[in-house]
């Protein structure tokens, strides 16, 4: 059997005081897209640096296809590719200047290349400014450019660090649509680093970080229904009296998840109104939906009602970021 | 010979850059052509050269100028590594299975044509001050240049790859580079200095390759104000090269992300 692409074992770092992971353990299928969520500060690009061999761990051990990150960089570089939270691009280039940049650190030459080049930019709708400068092209524009940066020597492994950062919803769409042309064309496997939950439910596996620990780690719908099927979820000041005064009156059972009180009785919709009747003084919202990755972290990481983590996910990314 | 082709492919990046950007080609020599003849045409009647020099402080200050051009558009040539160590450009070159040394080999020998050429571009003006170095002082000078270009760029490197911000990397230039100029008998001759300058100027790297450059001006006339004689300039330029461009591969090999 094929070592997994990606095989962390136990992986911690400290920068100075800060422990920046703690005992991450985790695997990557190949072919999977692989989505590690977390909030700015949760250790995503710490350990990215670590698996693209920048950074060597203070603890445990990180693989790549069964080469390890620290005493075979060289081999481990030929494999990957990756996509940065800026453009690895120089804007003063043109892209195909860029690209053919990109070819020589690879080793890559010649026609070879230039049919690599001419097939990338077409297959990612940049053909057409493939002779502008990159400063002159739209956040969109480049992030795809720098897609292709990454994928020109065909590695086995992608990762990409927030590869959406900054692009408008429209933008994040096209890159996506993008990378799916890519993977069903090259077969290459992804892992990507996001805070956006939308971009983490398109992942076969999603793997959450809070604080430096993975605290979750499986198939997005596999996480959520771990929190149960359609429920009703109570926004309030004082989630710890609500849920107290719930469980007595009525014996049902609930869980506060950050700032909100998810109730979960046999019937949800005919329950609503009578819990109006019960506490509607104390209750500002409530909904009645199913769990969302969101709701997952809070739960896993474990976020109490004011923590600064409450807020870290976004749903998705605001218009201008 | 995949190292190779990182460095050549490196060294056409900041060829291409320095080309595209106008401002940066015209502001490296419209500078000391200024300074060059303010300072020349001003102190045209008070400067005494030393005895058996032939010309005025024009010609006396030509081959510092010469060295000011190198010095400064070697430094400033990796000024961007600043920002493209943190940026994402650079990371996207360590992440290759390429070597790092190919990347200050890259890098220096790309800043190093760039400072040579427009050192060489002076030598336009040499009939305005009366100097005839003949093809084997040409020699000299671009020898020299190439060797000077190739110390500063390193050690531009050297400092650029230590820095967060452009503002510190300036702090740090302007903190010794200037003096580094002053004290290299580019601007007055050595043998008239206080004692305590001529000893700084004995110990500068910088004062070798003004008098190398005095040297292939001249065409190895014995002129005045040298320290050495061409080969022992030759040599010491060149040793100051190899030990900066040590130091800027000893810099780039640590690990990139300090723990």
């Amino acid at each position: 059997m094929p070592p997994p692409a990606v095989d962390i074992q136990g992986v911690a770092h400290r920068y100075g005081e800060h422990q920046a992971l703690r005992d991450v353990t985790l695997q990557v299928g190949p072919e999977a897209l692989y989505g590690l969520l977390g909030p700015n500060g949760s250790g995503k690009t710490t350990l990215f640096r670590i698996l693209s061999t920048l950074l060597p761990p203070t603890g445990g051990q990180a693989e790549i296809f069964g080469m390890d990150v620290t005493q075979h960089p060289d081999a481990v570089r030929d494999r990957i590719g990756v996509v940065f939270q800026e453009p690895a691009l120089d804007e003063t280039l043109t892209v195909r200047e860029n690209l053919q940049f990109q070819g020589a650190l690879y080793g890559l030459h010649g026609a070879a290349l230039h049919t690599r080049i001419d097939a990338l930019l077409h297959h990612l709708h940049v053909a057409d400014r493939a002779d502008d400068a990159v400063e002159d092209l739209s956040g969109g524009l480049r992030r795809r450019a720098d897609l292709a940066r990454g994928l020109l020597h065909r590695p086995d492994l992608l990762l990409l660090d927030e590869p959406t950062a900054g692009l408008d919803p429209a933008a994040r769409r096209t890159f996506w649509n993008a990378v799916r042309r890519l993977r069903d064309a090259e077969g290459t496997t992804l892992l990507l680093a996001t805070h956006l939950m939308d971009e983490a439910e398109r992942c076969d596996r999603v793997g959450i970080l809070s604080d430096g620990a993975l605290v979750a780690n499986g198939r997005p719908e596999a996480l959520k229904a771990d929190l149960g099927e359609e429920t009703i979820w109570v926004a309030t000041e004082s989630p710890r009296l609500l849920r107290d005064h719930i469980e007595a009156q009525f014996g049902v059972a609930t869980r506060i998840v950050g700032a909100t009180l998810q109730v979960a009785p046999a019937d949800p919709p005919a329950f609503l109104p009578a819990l109006y009747d019960a506490v509607g003084d104390r209750i500002q919202s409530a909904t009645l939906r199913r769990p969302t990755l969101e709701d997952v972290f809070m739960v896993h990481a474990g976020v109490a009602p004011g923590d600064d983590r409450e807020h870290a996910l976004a749903r998705t990314a605001e218009p201008s970021d | 010979m995949h190292a190779l082709r990182t460095v050549g492919a490196l060294t056409a990046r900041e060829i291409l850059k320095f080309v595209r950007d106008r401002s940066r080609v015209i502001g490296a020599l419209a500078q000391p052509l200024a300074l060059w003849l303010l300072l020349g045409l001003g102190f045209q009647g008070t400067f005494q050269p030393p005895q058996g020099a032939a010309g005025g402080y024009g010609a006396f200050l030509f081959p510092g100028i010469l060295a000011l051009v190198l010095l400064f558009t070697a430094i400033f040539s990796t000024i961007s590594i600043v920002e493209e160590r943190t940026s994402g450009f650079l990371q996207g070159v360590l992440v290759a299975p390429t070597p790092r040394t190919a990347l200050v080999f890259g890098t220096t020998l790309g800043g190093t044509l760039i400072a040579t050429v427009q050192a060489l571009l002076f030598l336009g003006a040499l009939p305005l001050v009366n100097l005839s170095p003949g093809w084997l002082g040409v020699g000299m000078v671009v020898a020299i240049c190439l060797l000077t270009g190739l110390a500063f760029t390193a050690l531009g490197f050297a400092i650029a790859w230590q820095m967060d911000t452009t503002r510190g990397f300036h702090a740090i230039m302007n903190l010794f580079l200037l003096p580094l100029w002053f004290l290299s008998g580019a601007m007055f001759p050595a043998e008239g200095a206080a004692p305590i300058l001529r000893v700084f100027v004995w110990a500068n790297p910088v004062s070798y390759a003004v008098s190398g450059l005095r040297h292939g001006l001249h065409g190895f006339a014995d002129p005045a104000a040298t320290l050495a004689g061409p080969a022992v300039c030759l040599a010491v330029t060149a040793g100051f090269a190899g030990l900066m461009l040590a130091l800027a591969v000893w810099e780039v090999r640590r690990p990139f992300f300090r723990p």
